[in-house]
């Protein structure tokens, strides 16, 4: 994939526009409009700026994508989309040019369609199960289901009359929500829906879990969060801020002294794991989650208005193969980071990140090393990061999972020399509530054990998202977020 | 918000904030901390330990040294004025039982950590014996306090301005050589507890550190604070502030501790701080 100007992409769509006849599109005629790529800033010049890097389909551009759905009849689609949005239904109303009701149709289903838009891993949900895709024997070009409704969700933002959904009359019950992630915020507001009163605790600052502090500005802008998050407000949730659930009040005195009736755990999967190599604590190694933190939450990407600090070496080498590790090693090229390598243990094909930012990362000037794995960290006299020596890895036979499990070349090692290193190895379970509170049930990862109501193994107390599912996405935690809210209203209707 | 309800200055860059935070005050345990953000948005968040904390009144202390631009920027802050942000209590309370007899070790600004704990300590039923150091007379903050709960007191100041011309770990030695000591606890600058640590190995007393690691979240979820004890890793703000000093590698630690020194140098020049906070002290005279 090469980079097409975004103002060319316009173009192309809206010659293509007027020269396709809609009346009487048959399926093939469907097969043959080009999927319309993203237009996005120019790759040299976003590398050195934090602003968002996909820009949104042009106006033309959704009506061709959309025209692109063959408005299956059993909607394969929905199956791979893990809240079930009327895919077909809403795709149909924005090729009519009603973008209202398309919005109005992700919504019965989605809390955050202009979050989801942007950070949904499609490829591997919606859009692996299209029939568009299936026909045209590749997944990339299945209908671009996420960019359709990042528009739509945006259109009706930026007309500046979201809809407030109806609040039932005040029933007297008092749920607590703990965390503000995707989980916390859907489950908020969906028993806020049914009349209960709701108090929303979260440990940091500020609200949005990891969308606030992992997930970079440059693909998600934090206004869009902020409006959001505005929504929620408005429908009178109640926030505490600084407030740690364990430390600042144990969850059974929530229960048991402070009157809540239910209590829904959404507190993430916020644990950096480290390899375990030597010089891991060399000065210059950070997780992704600190280098994350320091950057988005903490505005270190801002440096002159920002007291905290982050870590700028010259060559940064970045550990790992997920969304979290592409995010750290764009945001480090944009804090002032000359060359940055990805270093992965498998091959492209196993990388978990989404493509898109495979892509992007690429275009930026990312280098990506392939079947590598670090073995130590190698610091000078200072203990400062010096160089990372890396070890060479062939696909060997197919582990529990169905991916080939990589396997060390003996006597493969080399060294890059490197002055910064950024672990992003995946996150471990929060210990903080299970540890503070020994009647919920976890199993050996940490992770809250829930039944497929969200119920945890303590009464009134349900659970869901990254705490639950172990590192997972936005569309999934919310997901559970909305079933134990169903399971929470249904409680305390009793 | 939490309200400063009031500032005193304890020694040249030393101050004391009591700040409103009914919830923290309620279940603060001795030994934990709390992780501050003097203004929204850009500022820096820091962790300070709970020094004192008045339920009734809903409030907790702080003492704190300007140390560089967060802590500065908490100093220029005047009774009324509110802090924006505050997170605790944090950490896990240290372990107080009836030991027998303990020594409190207290270097620097490492004596405001230790008051709270010898507190405890003693109402625990312990002998407590506190040794307190300073590089200077002036420096010294909480003497009076820390008297009062001692059982034995011994000052040392490296320049002999006042109490014993040592180290604390003179004196540290001597009771170990006396023998009869069940445990020591140790907080200040980490050279100090790497070294008091030293002192006690040979006579297998017990000997805890409070580590001050850089952190940022203080909920265990950056790993920015990690440090090594026992050849494993351990995060010091879910897992500590207080560790086996037996067993932590404190050289590493300090190397960590000085991460972002080039970028914290940029931000404020020694004398660029001390000209800023007496400043401070000459607008409240
Ligand atoms: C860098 C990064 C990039 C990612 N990119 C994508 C992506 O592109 N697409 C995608 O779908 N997913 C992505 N993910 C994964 C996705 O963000 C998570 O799966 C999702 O945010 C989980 O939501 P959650 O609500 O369960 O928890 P979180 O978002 O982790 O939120 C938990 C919240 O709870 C708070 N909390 C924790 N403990 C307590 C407590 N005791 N008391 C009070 N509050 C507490 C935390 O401070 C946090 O704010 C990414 C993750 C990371 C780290
Ligand atoms: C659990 C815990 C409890 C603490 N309790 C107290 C307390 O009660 N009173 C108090 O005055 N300080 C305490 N500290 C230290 C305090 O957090 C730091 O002094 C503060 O973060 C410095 O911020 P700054 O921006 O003013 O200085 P910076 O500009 O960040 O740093 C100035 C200098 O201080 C060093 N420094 C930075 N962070 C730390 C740190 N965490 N510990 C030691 N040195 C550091 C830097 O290397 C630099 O040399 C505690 C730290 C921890 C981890
Ligand atoms: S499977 Fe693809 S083509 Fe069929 S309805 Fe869904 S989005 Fe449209
Ligand atoms: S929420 Fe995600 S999975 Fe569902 S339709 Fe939208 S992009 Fe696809
Ligand atoms: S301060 Fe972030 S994990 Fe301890």
């Amino acid at each position: 994939m090469t980079y097409i100007p975004a103002e060319k992409l316009k173009e192309e769509a809206e010659q293509l526009l007027k020269e396709i006849d809609f009346n009487n599109l048959k399926p093939k005629d469907r097969l043959k409009i080009p999927m319309q790529e993203m237009p996005a800033q120019e790759p040299v010049a976003r590398g050195k700026n934090i602003q968002e890097v996909a820009l949104g389909y042009y106006e033309a551009q959704v009506r061709l994508e959309a025209e692109r759905c063959l408005q299956c009849k059993n909607a394969p689609c929905i199956k791979g989309c893990p809240v079930a949005i009327n895919i077909p239904g809403f795709i149909k109303a924005a090729a009519e040019g009603d973008y209202q009701k398309s919005v109005n149709i992700i919504k019965e289903s989605s809390m955050l369609p202009a979050i989801c838009g942007r950070v949904c891993p499609q490829e591997t949900q919606c859009m692996m199960e299209c029939t568009v895709g299936k026909s045209l024997k590749d997944v990339d070009k299945s209908v671009a289901i996420g960019r359709i409704e990042r528009f739509v969700a945006d259109w009706e933002r930026e007309q500046g009359k979201m809809s407030l959904p109806h609040i039932a009359p005040p029933t007297g019950k008092k749920v607590a929500v703990i965390g503000s992630g995707p989980a916390g915020l859907t489950a908020a507001a969906d028993v806020r829906k049914a009349g209960h009163e709701v108090v929303l605790f979260e440990a940091f600052h500020k609200l949005g879990g990891v969308m606030i502090y992992g997930i970079p500005e440059f693909r998600l802008p934090k206004v869009i969060l902020d409006k959001e998050i505005e929504n929620l407000l408005s429908m009178g949730v109640e926030i505490r801020k600084n407030f740690l659930v364990g430390r600042t009040r144990k969850l059974s005195d929530l229960i048991e002294k402070d009157g809540f009736d239910a209590v829904f755990v959404g507190t993430g999967a916020g644990l950096p794991n480290f390899m375990n190599i030597e010089g891991e604590s060399l000065v210059g190694v950070s997780s992704a989650n600190e280098f994350l933190t320091r950057a988005n939450l903490m505005r270190a990407y801002e440096p002159e208005k920002a007291d905290t600090p982050i870590f700028t070496g010259k060559r940064t080498a970045v550990v790992g193969g997920g969304n979290v590790a592409m995010d750290a090693a764009r945001m480090a090229l944009r804090v002032g980071a000359e060359e940055v390598y990805v270093v992965y243990r498998r091959t492209e094909k196993e990388m978990p990140a989404r493509r898109e930012e495979v892509e992007h990362a690429k275009e930026e000037g990312i280098k990506f090393m392939f079947l590598t794995s670090p073995k130590r960290v190698i610091g000078d006299d200072d203990g400062k990061v010096k160089a990372l020596e890396c070890v060479k890895y062939e696909l060997g036979e197919p582990d529990d999972s169905g991916r080939r499990r990589p396997v060390e070349i003996k006597g493969s090692e080399f060294i890059l020399e490197m002055d910064s290193v950024i672990m992003a190895l995946g996150n471990s379970s929060n210990p903080l509530i299970s540890q503070t509170t020994p009647e919920i049930n976890v199993n050996k990862w940490g992770n809250i054990l829930a039944d497929d109501t969200q119920k945890t193994s303590m009464e009134r107390v349900y659970a869901g998202g990254d705490i639950v599912l172990g590192a997972a996405t936005v569309i999934l935690a919310m997901g559970e977020g909305r079933k134990a809210a169903e399971s929470i209203n249904k409680l305390l209707a009793e | 918000m939490s309200r400063i309800l009031r500032k005193t200055q304890l020694s040249r860059d030393v101050f004391r904030m009591e700040l409103e935070a009914p919830e923290i005050a309620r279940e603060r345990k001795a030994g934990q901390f709390v992780i501050v953000q003097v203004d929204s948005d850009f500022s820096e968040r820091i962790p300070l330990t709970i020094a004192d904390a008045d339920e009734e009144i809903g409030s907790i202390s702080i003492i704190f040294q300007v140390v560089g631009k967060s802590t500065l920027k908490l100093a220029q802050k005047s009774t009324g004025e509110s802090v924006e942000n505050i997170l605790g209590p944090l950490g896990m309370p240290t372990h107080i039982e009836n030991f027998g007899t303990v020594v409190c070790v207290g270097g620097g600004i490492g004596v405001a950590p230790m008051h709270p704990i010898a507190q405890a300590m003693k109402k625990a039923g312990n002998k407590v014996i506190i040794i307190m150091g300073s590089r200077t007379k002036e420096l010294l903050i909480l003497e009076d306090e820390m008297r009062a709960i001692a059982d034995e007191f011994i000052i040392c100041t490296d320049d002999g301005s006042y109490g014993r011309k040592d180290l604390v770990t003179i004196p540290l030695k001597e009771l170990c050589e006396r023998g009869g000591i069940d445990l020591v606890v140790a907080i200040g600058p980490p050279i100090m507890m790497k070294f008091c640590a030293e002192t006690t190995r040979p006579y297998h007393v017990k000997t805890y550190a409070s580590l001050n690691t850089i952190m940022v979240d203080g909920t265990g979820m950056c790993g920015g604070c990690r440090v090594t004890v026992g050849g494993q890793t351990k995060f010091v703000c879910v897992d500590g502030p207080e560790f086996d000093a037996h067993q932590v590698d404190f050289d590493t630690m300090m190397l960590r501790l000085r991460s972002y020194k080039p970028q914290e140098q940029e931000a404020n020049h020694r004398c660029h701080l001390q000209e800023a906070v007496d400043k401070l002290q000459e607008q409240s005279k």
